[in-house]
């Protein structure tokens, strides 16, 4: 830890040599914004603030235009430089270290946001341009107040924390394992694999989804450096990036992990059959003691308390589970609670995945009401050789053959009643599932589609193909399913697909046997929760938003929290499996670089005007501030303190300093940003 | 003359989300009043009621506190104390004679660039509708105690 030089309490700036540059961004910034007149501002009217020379130019983050900062810095000895240009949320890196270049510190350097916040968000040239002047005014300001600083080092705790086990946690927790570092996978369901692991095929190439993903979760499972924690969810995550403090919560399977073999007695032997909503979509069962499928990675089976007899019915009832098993000591434990656990990890993935839209929320299309209506992935199931029906394509009646099946896309998708988005997959799985139904029955099928949307590798291929083998496409949206007949013409027991298809134009009814509803993703029902104690936002559609939607899609604004697959946002397996990559690829590189440079805002204590009062003490949600009874005044650990500054705030002795964003920096910015820094003669209309 | 006026305000913002909301407002080209200038800080509650003051007497005719939503705070809770801040600041202008509306308080996530643009109209508005603060100027003090549903009051 670098201890934080002391605020300079003194009125500064008096000899600062301010140097002022306005960024045109092309016509993003000069279009709407004078920006000579800016310049001209500064470099004139704020020549008594100690602007020494005010530049305006094209591309302010050029090589040209850095370059221009860092000769200037050379040759004026400049003492502070102020840039007008974009967000420093996009540029403040960039400028800060051509400012390191030319030696002069890098938090020396203050950034006025005059695109985002101007330029782009107003139309009145005259108000734009006297806004950007303001803005400049207060970057001025408040640059003048601002002292060098330089980062905090932190070291790296080298073990990574990865939230879900589906394809994309797996993906980003074997890379690095595989790098030779400790990583614990914390998974919710008793098995890893997620999605993908109910899936039969995989689009564009028909392989089948176990056979590519359950290498990866033995992988996994016998990982030396992976450590699974199934069945468990994190509870709490505490600190900060590079020293984590982790809770999670093992959720009690009443088996016996170290000593179960897997065998399976257990489940033959229990006679308690209830339907399985989770791995088989409510279309098949399982016992009371189960594993989710036969590849479950751990091997283990976990009891169900809410449908077990034992404890349903009072102790001593049943027990077969118990009696049957065959290890010694037995694996089953009624009694097993809870169980929390602390890990220290420096890094955290979140790969939390999607929860499938619920088909129920659009009644007009019957699913729930007609048994014919499937969802996509009760087909997946039903085409699934360990599924319910042994890979049969059955109607409800667990028999029949289809011979004629409706496939609808966008359900819950595209539609300004569920969700805006386009949820990215649906179109390939419904040209997967109108291929294996076409395959496996050789029903009729019609796809009823609004766009279709098959983009990336191979993918327009597939929808070629499935074209030749004669499966239909109406372009159109579903108005209704029905089963209720409309005229002479329509017969009893079939399922008429009411649409309007718009390459004809006209209304049309198409009976079909069954239909299948290609249900959009959804972020988890509990994303914002799971976001909150991570410490990351959601967006409106309640994905969790990244840093960057195009330049960083990996990380988040929580330092050392990164994001891989679906939590992130709706995309298929060859994208969560690189989103799961680079992120690992990210940790590595934080691993590899041992320790981590964090922005030097800190909150420091000056003893000598500390009355002792310990107002701060409580108001610190980190801990950071302790009273030293000996000395009488409150101190601060800049370990601990993450540098929000509600500490600065509140102090009635003005004896805590926030560096970064001091009082003096602050004050001084609110009289630039009103102008009253200027000679009344200069001053705006 | 009240057609003419043009108010100045300040907002404070909060690095991680609010401020985040205006460069998403910004990236979207969402169009908002040129009336307000934004101060980053890392937390609405480095908010001190001070540079609250400041800017009123300053010049400032309204000000705008904006940090995360309850529960979404990127230093747990601290935009709570904003909240209490912001409550005490509002009886302290209404004793000392300035409309406790000019100070306002609102949510914004970083997702929410549309949610900012449009508050900042709003709040343009009513500040325009209640004139120029002309601060410390004022000739006569408001009735000191806040009537409950104007501190409670959000923008409609």
């Amino acid at each position: 830890m670098t201890d934080q030089p002391q605020q300079h309490q003194q009125e500064q700036g008096q000899e600062e040599r301010i140097g002022v540059y306005v960024c045109h961004c092309g016509t993003n910034i000069a279009g709407v914004i004078d920006v000579g007149s800016v310049r001209d501002f500064a470099g004139e009217g704020l020549k008594g603030r100690g602007v020494v020379l005010s530049r305006d130019y094209t591309f302010m983050c050029s090589t040209t235009g850095q370059e221009l900062i860092q000769k200037d810095i050379a040759e004026h000895g400049l003492t502070r430089v102020v840039v007008a240009a974009c967000s420093p949320h996009l540029h403040e890196g960039t400028f800060r270290t051509a400012c390191d270049r030319a030696g002069l510190n890098p938090y020396l350097c203050e950034l006025a946001s005059i695109r985002e916040h101007v330029a782009w968000v107003h139309t009145d040239h005259d108000a734009a341009t006297t806004k950007a002047k303001a803005i400049v005014s207060g970057a001025i300001e408040r640059a003048r107040h601002s002292v060098p600083l330089e980062a905090i080092h932190v070291p790296v705790d080298a073990a990574t924390l990865v939230v879900g086990g589906g394809i994309a946690g797996l993906q980003a927790a074997l890379e690095i394992a595989d790098a030779g570092h400790e990583v614990y996978l914390v998974e919710r369901e008793p098995s890893v694999g997620g999605h993908m692991a109910q899936f039969d095929k995989t689009f564009p190439t028909l392989d089948c989804a176990a056979c590519i993903l359950t290498p990866k979760m033995a992988a996994a499972g016998s990982h030396p450096h992976l450590h699974l924690h199934t069945w468990s969810e994190v509870e709490k995550v505490e600190g900060f990036v590079g020293n984590f403090t982790v809770t999670v919560r093992r959720k009690p399977r009443y088996v016996l992990e170290d000593v179960c073999t897997g065998c399976g007695i257990c489940i033959e032997k229990c006679p308690v059959v209830v339907v399985d909503d989770a791995y088989e979509a409510g279309i098949g069962y399982r016992k009371a003691i189960y594993m989710p499928f036969p590849q479950a990675v751990p091997k283990l089976p976990v009891l169900d308390p809410d449908t077990c007899t034992y404890y349903l019915k009072g102790k001593g009832s049943c027990r077969a589970c118990e009696k049957f098993c065959p290890t010694e000591p037995n694996s089953i434990d009624f009694n097993q609670t809870e169980q929390r656990i602390n890990l220290r990890v420096g890094n955290i993935v979140l790969a939390t995945g999607f929860d499938l839209f619920d088909a129920r929320r659009i009644p007009q299309y019957g699913y729930g009401r007609l048994p014919n209506v499937f969802t996509n992935l009760e087909l997946e199931r039903m085409c699934n050789a360990s599924g319910p029906t042994g890979g049969a394509i059955t109607l409800r009646d667990g028999r029949t053959a289809p011979k004629s099946v409706g496939i609808i896309h966008c359900v819950g998708s595209r539609d300004r009643n569920y969700n805006n988005y386009c949820s990215a997959i649906c179109c390939m799985q419904s040209l997967k599932l109108a291929h294996l139904v076409r395959e496996r029955t050789g029903a009729e099928v019609h796809n009823f589609y609004i766009d279709l949307r098959t983009a990336f590798k191979d993918y327009d291929e597939f929808y070629q193909r499935v074209l030749d083998e004669g499966v239909h496409f109406v372009r159109g949206k579903v108005a209704e399913v029905s089963e209720v007949p409309r005229g002479p013409d329509e017969a009893e027991g079939k399922l008429y697909v009411q649409v309007e298809d718009t390459l004809i134009g006209m209304q049309r009814r198409i009976p079909v046997d069954m239909v299948v509803l290609s249900a959009g993703i959804e972020p988890r029902h509990d994303a914002k929760q799971v976001g909150q104690t991570f410490g990351i936002a959601c967006s409106a559609n309640g994905w969790f938003i990244e840093k960057h939607a195009k330049l960083d899609p990996i990380s988040t604004m929580t330092e050392g929290v990164f994001l891989a697959g679906c939590a992130q946002g709706p995309k298929d397996i060859p994208a969560s499996v690189s989103q799961g990559a680079a992120a690992a690829a990210r940790v590595l590189m934080r691993i590899r670089q041992g320790e981590l440079a964090l922005e030097p805002v800190r909150a420091s204590i000056d003893a000598e005007r500390c009355s002792g009062c310990r107002i701060c003490n409580a108001l610190c949600p980190f801990n950071a501030i302790s009273y030293d009874a000996a000395g009488g005044v409150s101190a601060i650990n800049s370990a601990l303190c993450q540098g929000c500054g509600t500490c600065v705030a509140a102090c009635p002795a003005g004896a805590i300093a926030g560096s970064g964003f001091s009082n003096e920096q602050v004050l001084a910015q609110i009289e630039g940003l009103l102008l009253t820094n200027l000679e009344p003669a200069e001053a705006l209309t | 003359m009240a057609n003419d006026f043009e108010p100045v305000i300040i907002g404070f913002t909060c690095n991680w989300c609010s401020y985040r909301a205006a460069d998403v407002a910004g990236t979207t080209r969402l169009k908002y009043a040129p009336n307000v200038r934004l101060i980053r800080l890392m937390c609405s509650g480095r908010i001190d009621p001070t540079f609250v003051l400041k800017a009123l007497a300053d010049g400032a005719d309204g000000v705008l506190i904006t940090g995360c939503h309850p529960g979404d705070c990127h230093y747990l809770e601290q935009n709570y104390k904003a909240l209490r801040r912001h409550r005490l600041l509002q009886r302290t202008l209404a004793q000392l004679g300035v409309e406790p509306e000019r100070v306002h308080l609102t949510w914004a996530s970083a997702a929410e660039g549309a949610i900012f643009a449009a508050t900042i109209d709003r709040f343009v508005e009513r500040v325009r509708a209640l004139g120029p603060l002309r601060w410390p100027a004022r000739p006569k003090p408001l009735p000191v105690a806040v009537a409950p549903e104007l501190a409670e009051e959000a923008l409609p």
